[in-house]
């Protein structure tokens, strides 16, 4: 379970999130929506122990990612923004690196890389140098890294993000398989992807939750049982500021 | 400690999946045997000892190569956003400074171990004291431990090699410099000694040149180890005041 309160996260004068608070269950798969600038990486990176908190408190399973964050973080697999990788190593070194660093060893070790190699249907590539991947497969190496300890919480950063559309259908078939007995958290800027993997969603704006629900409440919420409208209605452009003090 | 073992292994493997590690290593073996053997006029100095011929040359080698050995350490993790993987895995921050520092260091170990012919020359030649010789590798030694815990200092403050590269060097030259005989007496020549003094305390000529001759002070071994620390103590410092 993750459940974070009062969460307030402030660079400088900036506070890219601001007092969001919500809770996402077993068996959940929250969908993070918003546009660029929302805040959505900076609570992923909060939420997984990556930067601390300004204010506000964020639990994994019931440990408090600020007072024990080694134990916390254990229980999470993070695939971030860019799927940052080390360059220069195999798709399999690289796995087995993070299988390193999560603990595994052995015939353990051995199993969760193949594991996780055909989970992202790493097969015809895994002895391959990292930079010499295609985009995809780039992002599906670092995706299997977040699955190879099968973490109780998953927390994804638009991961389907530079995908084709055959890959973004995996993806989102994959999240929908793996949310049955995880806790899933994953952003998106991609209104369909909300219906095709998530059971609930929360749109975010300017660091607050601006909308909470299921797919089908936030539809019912937009009157005009679209998705889109309602994330017309409830954000704010990136030119709206610049408009304002324009009229102004 | 498993943890640094395993950032350990996977830097020291891309030192050398990389030109950079080879390339430091030629490089450092070719200057410091062609000075010692050319400028340093090690046959024909008539006695065996290695100071003047071999080791004097080491800090200046140091301050151009340790830089270029230690400026990926944070930087390209930085740039790369590799940094956050590190950042989200159950680890404690000083597994990943020590195990990058300890991969930097087995590079140097490897560099400065392979000019063992110098040794083994001096030792058919004459009749050194080879006590002496292993305290100057010894100093050595330290002398490019501090400048790369000096660089991976400066690593941690840009997500650029070059810009890390240009100050970690710049550094490391003032450090060889500022405490050189050449110029501290040009430097009483122009500014009081209360100025003077405190400028020539954070060269490590003075540190060096004991344990290269073979006297070893207690001092100066606490000189380079609390520099190194303090080093590292930083770098974590920076770090983790970077995500505040
Ligand atoms: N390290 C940082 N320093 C300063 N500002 C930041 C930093 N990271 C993010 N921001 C700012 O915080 C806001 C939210 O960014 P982000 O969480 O990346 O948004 P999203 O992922 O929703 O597109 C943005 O305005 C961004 O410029
Ligand atoms: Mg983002």
């Amino acid at each position: 379970m993750i459940k974070v309160t009062n969460l307030t996260k402030q660079f400088g004068h900036k506070k890219a999130v601001n007092d969001l608070s919500f809770t996402v269950k077993k068996g959940e798969v929250l969908g993070f929506l918003g546009p660029n600038g929302a805040g959505k990486s900076t609570t992923m990176r909060v939420v997984t122990g990556f930067l601390p908190p300004t204010s506000g408190e964020v639990r994994i399973c019931g440990l408090s990612m600020v007072d024990q964050p080694e134990e916390a973080k254990k229980k999470i697999g993070y695939l971030p923004e860019s799927a940052p990788l080390y360059d220069g190593m195999s798709v399999r070194g690289f796995l087995r690196f993070c299988a390193d660093m999560r603990g595994l060893s052995g015939s353990a070790k051995a199993e969760a890389v193949d594991r996780a190699i055909e989970t992202c249907f790493l097969q015809t590539v895994y002895r391959q140098a990292i930079d010499t991947l295609s985009k995809g497969y780039r992002h599906r190496t670092c995706l299997a890294q977040a699955l190879l300890h099968d973490p109780e919480v998953l927390v994804l950063d638009e991961p389907t993000d530079g995908l084709d559309p055959n890959q973004k259908h995996e993806v989102r078939n994959l999240i929908k398989r793996l949310g049955k007995d995880k806790v899933i958290l994953f952003s998106t800027h991609i209104l369909e992807e909300v219906e095709a993997a998530c059971t609930r969603a929360v749109i975010v704006d300017q660091g607050c939750i601006v909308a909470d629900g299921t797919p089908d409440e936030l539809k019912a919420q937009s009157g005009s049982d679209s998705l889109y409208d309602l994330f017309r209605k409830v954000t704010t452009t990136d030119t709206a500021p610049a408009k304002a003090s324009a009229d102004a | 400690m498993r943890n640094t073992w395993s950032i350990f292994k996977r830097e020291l493997g891309s030192y050398f999946s990389h030109p950079i590690a080879y390339a430091i290593i030629i490089v450092f073996i070719l200057i410091s045997l062609g000075l010692t053997f050319s400028f340093g006029q090690f046959m024909r100095s008539g006695d065996a000892s290695l100071d003047g011929p071999f080791f004097f040359w080491h800090p200046w080698i140091y301050m151009l190569l340790a830089p270029a050995v230690g400026m990926r350490m944070w930087s390209d993790e930085q740039r790369s956003g590799t940094i956050e993987l590190l950042g989200t895995f159950p680890l404690s921050p000083w597994a990943a400074i020590l195990g990058k520092f300890l991969a930097a260091a087995t590079v140097w170990l490897i560099a400065v171990g392979l000019t063992f012919p110098v040794w083994i020359t001096a030792n058919i030649l004459g009749d050194p004291d080879n006590l002496t010789i292993f305290s100057g590798y010894l100093g050595s030694y330290l002398v490019c431990l501090t400048f790369l815990a000096i660089t991976m200092l400066v690593s941690a403050f840009t997500r650029d090699q070059v810009v890390c590269l240009i100050v970690a060097v710049s550094i490391c030259v003032f450090m060889v410099l500022c405490s050189y005989d050449d110029v501290i007496r040009e430097l009483s020549n122009v500014a009081a000694d209360w100025i003077v003094e405190p400028i020539v305390s954070i060269g490590v000529w003075d540190h060096f040149r004991s344990l290269m001759r073979g006297s070893f002070r207690v001092l100066d071994f606490v000189w380079f180890v609390s520099l190194i620390s303090a080093c590292l103590l930083g770098t974590s410092a920076i770090l983790s005041a970077k995500r505040a």
